[in-house]
C-alpha cells in the first residue's frame, strides 16, 4: 500500500502560473475595473463633508424604513466620525459595495441559468459549495498573485465567498414560483424572456433580495481578512489592533464594522417591503 | 365547421413513452400498461370534434385525464401520438413560434386555482395577453377594461387579487381569458374552486356571457351537475378514454355503457329533464266541429276534456265533459264553454319547475312553442314516473 502522495498542491501552483502567464492582459484589465469603481466609491463617500453624508444616508434610511432606522444612522455615523475612524470605514464600506455590486451583477444571472436549467444548477452547486467551505485565505493567495497587494485581491476574495446566497437564491426564489402561474404565462404566449421579466424575477424578487442581502453581510465579514493582504480602511485596523494587542482600538474599529453591518442588513432588507410608517 | 378536431389523440407520461403506442393500439388497458411497462396513460387515442360557438364540456373523475387533454389542446402538455386541427392546422406540428402565436390570439385559458399574477393590478392581469403580443399600451387597457367590464368588475382595475374574493378573483381570470379575443376558450375546472352558491351564479354568468361573446368554450369539470347545465355537449372520460360524447339529454337517457349509467344514476333528474321529456300527446278538437263531436271523441278516447286548436294548431283552450254537455244543451258553439285559463309552458321548461304549476292545477299542463303552437301536455303521472327512473313515456320526446 505505498501509493505515492498526489501532487495536487503542485498541479494547482503550476495553474497558477500558467494563468499569470497566459492570462496576464485580463488580470490587468479586471484590476482596473475593480480598482476603479472602488476608488469611485470611495470618492464618492469620502468628498462630501461629513455631515452631508450622514444626512443623506439618514434620509435613505428613513425613506426606506421608518424613523427609528434613520435615528440609529445618525447615532451610529456620529459615533464612528467622534472615533477618528471616518474615512477607514468608508474605505471598507467602499470596497464592501464594490464587492457585493460585482457579486449580484454576476450573480443573478447565473442564478436564473440555475433555474432555467438543472444542468446548469447541478453544475454549479458543488462549485458554490466549494467556493463556501474553502477557507478563505486559501483563496487570497492566488488572487494576490493575479492582482498583487491592495484592495483588488481583497474584493475578489470578497467576491468568491460572498456570492454564492445571491446565486443560490435567485434560483430558489425563480424555482419556487407557482408552477400554475408559469403554466398561465405559458398559456398566454410569453417568450421565455418575457416570463422571466414579467412573472418570474417579480415574484423571485423578495428571496433574491435575502440573497444579496446575505452577500452583503458576507462580503463586510472579509474586510478583516482583506486587510490582511494589504486593503486599507477599517479592517486593517482591526487586524493591526489585534496584531498588536491593543484591546481598545481594536473595539472601537469592530464597533464601526457593526453599525455599518447593521445599517447595511437593515437598508437592505426592508428596501423591497412595502413601506409602512 | 369544426373549429378543433382531435384524432388519436394521446398521451403516455414516462420515459421512452414511444413503448406504449403499440400496446395500446392492441387494446391494452391502462392499468395493463401501468404493470407491466410501468407508463402512465394520461388520455388515450382521443377522438372527438368541437364545433364553433359551443360549450363542449370534458368530464371525468380525478385522474379520469380529462385535465391532460384539455392542455394537448394547447400544448401546455406534448402529445405523444395523434393530431389537433385548429381550423385544418395541426397544433401538434406547429414550430415555438407558431404555437405562441397560436396561444396569444386563438387560444385562452383559465384555471382552476386562478393561477393570477399577484404582483400585478386586475388591470394589469387582463392586460397580460395583449402584452406579451406586443400591443401598445392604450389599445391594450381599453381591451383589458372592456373584458373587465364583461364580467362585471368595473371599479376594481387597480385592486390586487389577493384583495378579491374567490368568485371575483375567477372573474379576473375569465378577463384575463376573453381581453385577446380568442376564439376559444379553455376553462379547467374553472369553477371548481367557488363554493356552491357563487360556483352557480357563475355558471349561469358563464351562459350569458356565452350568448354575448359567442366564443368556443372547452370547460373541464368533475361535476355531473356543472356539465349537465352549462355544457352544449358531453365527453365523458374514464381512465384517458373518452367513453361517450353527447348531449345532456343523450347521456343521461342513453348511457352508453354501465359506467357513464352509473355515474349519471345519481343526478337530479328534475333538474335536467324538461316539459319535452314528458309531454304526451293531446286529444285535440277544432272548435268549428261543435261540442257534440268534442264528447264523441272524449268518449272514443276515454278522456275527460280535449284540447282546442285552431286551424294552425295553436292552444285556444281547453272543454271538458261538463262543459260540452252543457254547450249542447244550451246551444252554444265550444268557442262559448271555452276554458282559456289553461297553464302553459314551453318545451324546455325544467321539471323541478313544473312541480309547482301542476299542484296549482287538476288540469295537465299544455306545452306550447313561442308561437303558442300546443305541443303536448304533460300530466302529473308522467311526471312523477320520469323522475323515479327511467321511465320517460314512449313517444315523448321529439
Amino acid at each position: 500500500m505505498d501509493i505515492p502522495k498526489l501532487p495536487l498542491g503542485r498541479g494547482v501552483e503550476w495553474l497558477e502560473n500558467w494563468l499569470t502567464t497566459y492570462f496576464g492582459p485580463v488580470f490587468k484589465f479586471i484590476l482596473n475595473v475593480i480598482s476603479g469603481m472602488v476608488e469611485g466609491i470611495e470618492t464618492i463617500l469620502t468628498v462630501p463633508p461629513t455631515l452631508v453624508l450622514i444626512v443623506i444616508i439618514a434620509a435613505l434610511a428613513y425613506w426606506i424604513g421608518k424613523w427609528r432606522m434613520a435615528l440609529f444612522a445618525v447615532i451610529g455615523l456620529l459615533l464612528i466620525d467622534n472615533l477618528g475612524l471616518w474615512n477607514p470605514s468608508m474605505q471598507s464600506l467602499a470596497l464592501v459595495l464594490t464587492a457585493s455590486i460585482l457579486a449580484v451583477i454576476i450573480g443573478v444571472p447565473i442564478g436564473i441559468l440555475c433555474a432555467q436549467s438543472n444542468g446548469v444548477k447541478n453544475t454549479v452547486t458543488p462549485i458554490l459549495d466549494f467556493m463556501q467551505t474553502m477557507p478563505a485565505f486559501v483563496y487570497l493567495l492566488p488572487a494576490v498573485s493575479f492582482f498583487s497587494l491592495g484592495v483588488v485581491p481583497g474584493v475578489i476574495a470578497s467576491i468568491i465567498f460572498a456570492i454564492p446566497p445571491t446565486i443560490r437564491l435567485t434560483n430558489l426564489g425563480i424555482r419556487q414560483v407557482s408552477s400554475e402561474l408559469v403554466e398561465a404565462a405559458d398559456a398566454f404566449g410569453s417568450t421565455p424572456t418575457q416570463k422571466l421579466i414579467k412573472l418570474q424575477l417579480p415574484i423571485a424578487m423578495p428571496t433574491i433580495m435575502a440573497g444579496v442581502n446575505q452577500t452583503i453581510m458576507l462580503s463586510l465579514s472579509m474586510v478583516v481578512i482583506s486587510s490582511m493582504i494589504g486593503a486599507q480602511g477599517v479592517g486593517a485596523l482591526v487586524y493591526r489592533a489585534v496584531s498588536q494587542a491593543k484591546t481598545g482600538a481594536g473595539f472601537e474599529a469592530g464597533i464601526a464594522i457593526v453599525i455599518i453591518a447593521i445599517l447595511l442588513d437593515r437598508l437592505t432588507q426592508n428596501a423591497l417591503k412595502p413601506k409602512k410608517r | 365547421m369544426s373549429i378543433i378536431e382531435v384524432k388519436q389523440l394521446t398521451k403516455v407520461f414516462g420515459h421512452d413513452t414511444g413503448r406504449a403506442l403499440p400496446l395500446l393500439e392492441q387494446g391494452w388497458s391502462k392499468e395493463k400498461i401501468a404493470q407491466e411497462v410501468k407508463l402512465t396513460v394520461g388520455v388515450n387515442k382521443a377522438e372527438f370534434s368541437i364545433e364553433e360557438g359551443e360549450i363542449f364540456v370534458i368530464m371525468g373523475l380525478s385522474g379520469s385525464g380529462k385535465s391532460t387533454l384539455v392542455r394537448l389542446l394547447n400544448r401546455l402538455i406534448e402529445p405523444t401520438a395523434g393530431q389537433v386541427l385548429f381550423k385544418g392546422k395541426d397544433v401538434v406540428k406547429m414550430n415555438a413560434e407558431q404555437l405562441r402565436q397560436f396561444r396569444r390570439k386563438n387560444i385562452g385559458m383559465v384555471f382552476q386555482k386562478f393561477a393570477l399574477f399577484p404582483h400585478r393590478t386586475v388591470l394589469a392581469n387582463a392586460e397580460y395577453g395583449l402584452e406579451v403580443q406586443g400591443v401598445e399600451k392604450e389599445t391594450r387597457t381599453r381591451r383589458a377594461m372592456e373584458a373587465l367590464e364583461l364580467v362585471g368588475l368595473k371599479g376594481w382595475e387597480n385592486s390586487r387579487p389577493d384583495e378579491l374574493s374567490g368568485g371575483m378573483q375567477q372573474r379576473v381570470g375569465l378577463a384575463r381569458g376573453l381581453a385577446n379575443d380568442p376564439d376559444i376558450l379553455l376553462m379547467d375546472e374553472a369553477f371548481s374552486a367557488l363554493d356552491p352558491l357563487i360556483r352557480k351564479d357563475m355558471q349561469q354568468e358563464l351562459l350569458e356571457l356565452q350568448s354575448r361573446v359567442k366564443k368556443t368554450i372547452v370547460f373541464i369539470t368533475h361535476d355531473l351537475d356543472e356539465a349537465l347545465r352549462i355544457g352544449d355537449r358531453i365527453a365523458l372520460m374514464k381512465d384517458g378514454v373518452i367513453v361517450q360524447i353527447g348531449t345532456p339529454e343523450e347521456i343521461l337517457i342513453q348511457p352508453a355503457n354501465k359506467y357513464v349509467e352509473r355515474f349519471v344514476e345519481d343526478v337530479d333528474l328534475s333538474k335536467v329533464l324538461t316539459a319535452s321529456h314528458v309531454m304526451r300527446k293531446p286529444e285535440l278538437v277544432r272548435p268549428e266541429r261543435g261540442p257534440r263531436v268534442a264528447l264523441q271523441l272524449m268518449r272514443d278516447s276515454g278522456v275527460s276534456s280535449l284540447y282546442v286548436v285552431d286551424k294552425e294548431t295553436k292552444l285556444q283552450g281547453v272543454i271538458t265533459a261538463e262543459d260540452a254537455l252543457l254547450a249542447l244543451k244550451e246551444n252554444k258553439t265550444i268557442l262559448d264553454v271555452l276554458r282559456r285559463e289553461i297553464p302553459r309552458v314551453t318545451p324546455d321548461t325544467l321539471l323541478n319547475d313544473l312541480f309547482e304549476l301542476m299542484s296549482e292545477t287538476h288540469l295537465p299542463v299544455a306545452v306550447v312553442d313561442e308561437s303558442d303552437r300546443l305541443k303536448g301536455i304533460v300530466i302529473k303521472g308522467a311526471v312523477l314516473s320520469a323522475l323515479a327512473g327511467n321511465a320517460v313515456p314512449e313517444g315523448g320526446a321529439n
